[in-house]
């Protein structure tokens, strides 16, 4: 049933590099912090993106709305409906169909009250305090300034503004933080409720027990790329589910489960391996992991590994 | 409300504080320098015999301590006698008031002119930063603020006035005009040559201000934001550059009123402009004490009330300060 879906957005290869001075050089050079990141989603799906700081999730968000730094070079190809994604034609879809929740008050406007804000360019009053009801956001919040937000209605804030108009996908960078549970499950909930409706909704978190909760698929990032994305009840069933070593680490890791986490950290972009990103923590390297690894098919999911099974 | 009151009290009182230390290091420097009161007052040439001189200088406590000199003359000044100016055989009170009522004139137009084109351009430039007009706009900065003003001033007085004929030359009226048959644009027409020089000189600190403010907050989140919901070039300018510059903004060209000052007199001497630059140096020539006292305490005041108004304005305006950060939430935080 979910062939016939239409895919909403479609990344592939995608690689991100900032031209800029490192440590101890006199040079401006290309730091590639993200590296041939493929990733889909469809209409009506919930696609959840987990992985430890810095491995790329704001950024592949970004990229995807093209506010990325003037020294950043973008390659790879995004697409959104089944057409190219460029500069001219997201310019049409921001703030209409393509919506954005970023991960902090401070993308609000310091100086602007927030129903203006969350009013933008395209919306109206009326539209503005129907959301903000649905968010118990009451009418003394319209006239207030960011400054004057708790963490939690700053969230309800970039949420309402999401949903004033109806997109057809929404780029939520870590929705749910500031929000207590309840909150937290309401505002996950309204994201299946859009899902439901035919959104398409990509979501950034660090939560993965949330992530299990509405997604319906996952995908685990590491240092600037896509190891492995799968179906939720891969990650929920466990270890002998997945496909790559890290994300099996990674739900290993969760504080309910008991597992040590797997040794080292990330690799810093300026310094990469030639071959698995993962290798040097990898208990299953061997040789074939010195070369170029591309994301394969395997089992109804995609990962990022020559030896998985 | 409360809190801005504070505010307004305690720079008056910072206020208070920076005019006293004024006058006492005006007053000590004049009485320090090689300025003889006496030979100002009755003339290099004068026949006076030395008693005569002793006399007199007895009479006016040039011999008394200095401190006490001091405490009689801020006395006077505050029972209102400034004394009578040597230069303009007339009261020093007079002087100053007509003389600043022309240079407030100068300065209100320079300061309204340079500052909104300063901003404007500004804007401009940053959002267009590295592109061929930034890059004129920035090396006409640079080149004007490293240019001395009476240059710039003889520059303009050339283009304009010798070359074009557009403006007169000097003066602040036409010469030879009864004074009631002035009219407004007369004096307007006048003024715009200094006007100019100052404008230029005083633009390019406004200008370089606003196009730094603008690159800095142009990559900040709250802008990547309107971006990202929609927002245009002209939108993001609109609703949120200008009111995130604005402010600060001002505040710099009020805190700019102490350099304003300086140019202007500068800018004075060079069109013969009969304001408060032109009373200083005549003054200074002449030693003229009174005078040049005078003008230094009113210089003081008028350049602090700048830098008050500028601290003010911020309070009035900036929703941060106004508001103070309690709010809403945060009583509803105790509740819980
Ligand atoms: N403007 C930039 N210039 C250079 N490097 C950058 C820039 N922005 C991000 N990076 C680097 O890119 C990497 C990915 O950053 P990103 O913000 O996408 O991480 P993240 O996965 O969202 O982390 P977090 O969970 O902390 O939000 C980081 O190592 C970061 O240092
Ligand atoms: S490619 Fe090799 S090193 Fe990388 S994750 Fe797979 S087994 Fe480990
Ligand atoms: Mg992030």
């Amino acid at each position: 049933m979910s062939e016939e879906k239409k895919t909403v957005l479609n990344v592939e290869d995608l690689t991100v590099a900032f031209n800029m001075y490192q440590k101890g050089a006199f040079k401006k050079t290309d730091l590639e912090v993200i590296h041939k990141l493929s990733i889909d989603v469809k209409e009506g799906e919930i696609v959840a993106v987990v992985g430890s700081s810095g491995s790329g999730k704001s950024l592949l968000a970004h990229s995807i709305l093209h506010i990325l730094p003037k020294n950043a070079k973008v390659g790879g190809k995004i697409e959104y409906c089944g057409k190219e994604l460029d500069d001219k034609y997201v310019k049409e879809l921001l703030g209409r169909d393509i919506a954005f929740i970023p991960q902090s008050v401070d993308y609000l406007d310091p100086l602007m009250h927030v129903d203006k804000q969350v009013i933008g360019v395209y919306g109206n009053k009326e539209r503005q305090r129907e959301v903000f009801d649905r968010y118990h956001l009451d009418e003394r919040v319209d006239t207030l300034y960011p400054f004057q937000l708790s963490g939690g209605m700053a969230r309800r804030v970039l949420i309402s503004s999401a949903v004033m108009e109806e997109p057809k996908l929404i780029i939520a960078d870590e929705p749910t933080p500031g929000l207590n549970v309840e909150m937290a499950m309401e505002t996950l909930n309204n994201f299946r409720e859009l899902a439901d409706k035919g959104t398409a909704v990509l979501m950034i978190t660090h939560d993965i027990d949330l992530a299990f909760e509405v997604a319906d698929r996952i995908a685990v990032f590491y240092a600037g790329t896509v190891v492995e994305i799968a179906s939720t009840l891969d990650f929920i069933m466990g270890r002998g589910f997945l496909r790559h070593p890290y994300s099996a680490a990674f739900v290993d890791a969760l504080p309910q489960k008991k597992f040590k986490p797997i040794e080292g950290t990330q690799p810093y972009a300026g310094n990469l391996p030639s071959g698995c990103l993962f290798a040097d923590r990898c208990p299953y390297r061997d040789d074939e992991c010195a070369g170029e690894i591309p994301m394969r098919d395997l089992r109804g999911g995609k990962v990022r590994c020559v030896h998985a099974t | 409300m409360n809190k801005k009151m504070k505010n307004v009290i305690s720079e008056s009182i910072r206020m208070a504080l920076l005019l006293i230390a004024v006058s006492i290091i005006a007053f000590f420097l004049v009485i320090n320098s090689p300025i003889d009161p006496l030979t100002s007052y009755v003339g290099p040439e004068s026949t006076l015999s030395q008693e005569a001189r002793d006399e007199i200088a007895e009479y006016w406590g040039l011999y008394d301590p200095p401190a006490e000199r001091f405490m009689s003359w801020v006395g006077n000044i505050v029972r209102g006698d400034w004394g009578d100016s040597i230069t303009y055989k007339r009261p020093v009170k007079d002087v100053i008031s007509e003389r600043f009522s022309y240079s407030f004139g100068l300065m209100a137009c320079t300061w309204v002119i340079s500052g909104l084109l300063g901003f404007v351009v500004g804007i401009i430039s940053g959002m267009r930063e590295g592109g061929w007009f930034d890059r004129i706009t920035k090396y006409f900065c640079l080149m004007v603020k490293s240019a001395p003003t009476f240059w710039i001033g003889l520059l303009v007085l050339v283009i304009f006035a010798v070359e074009l004929k557009w403006f007169p030359i000097g003066m602040a009226v036409p010469l030879g005009k009864p004074a009631n048959e002035v009219t407004f644009w007369d004096r307007l027409y006048h003024m715009a040559l200094p006007v100019i020089t100052l404008s230029i000189i005083s633009m390019s600190d406004i200008m370089l201000y606003t196009r730094q403010k603008l690159i800095e907050i142009i990559n900040s989140d709250f802008i990547l934001y309107a971006r990202a919901r929609g927002e245009n070039e002209k939108q993001i300018v609109l609703r949120h550059v200008i009111r995130n510059i604005a402010l600060p903004a001002i505040t710099v060209q009020f805190a700019s009123f102490s350099e304003l000052f300086g140019g202007m007199a500068l800018a004075e001497n060079v069109f013969s402009y009969p304001g408060i630059g032109t009373a200083t140096t005549a003054a200074a020539v002449n030693g003229d004490v009174p005078l040049l006292l005078g003008i230094a305490v009113c210089s003081a005041v008028f350049v602090f009330a700048g830098n008050l108004m500028a601290n003010v304005l911020y309070g009035v305006f900036d929703p941060r300060i106004k508001e103070g950060v309690i709010t809403y939430e945060h009583t509803h935080a105790h509740s819980h």
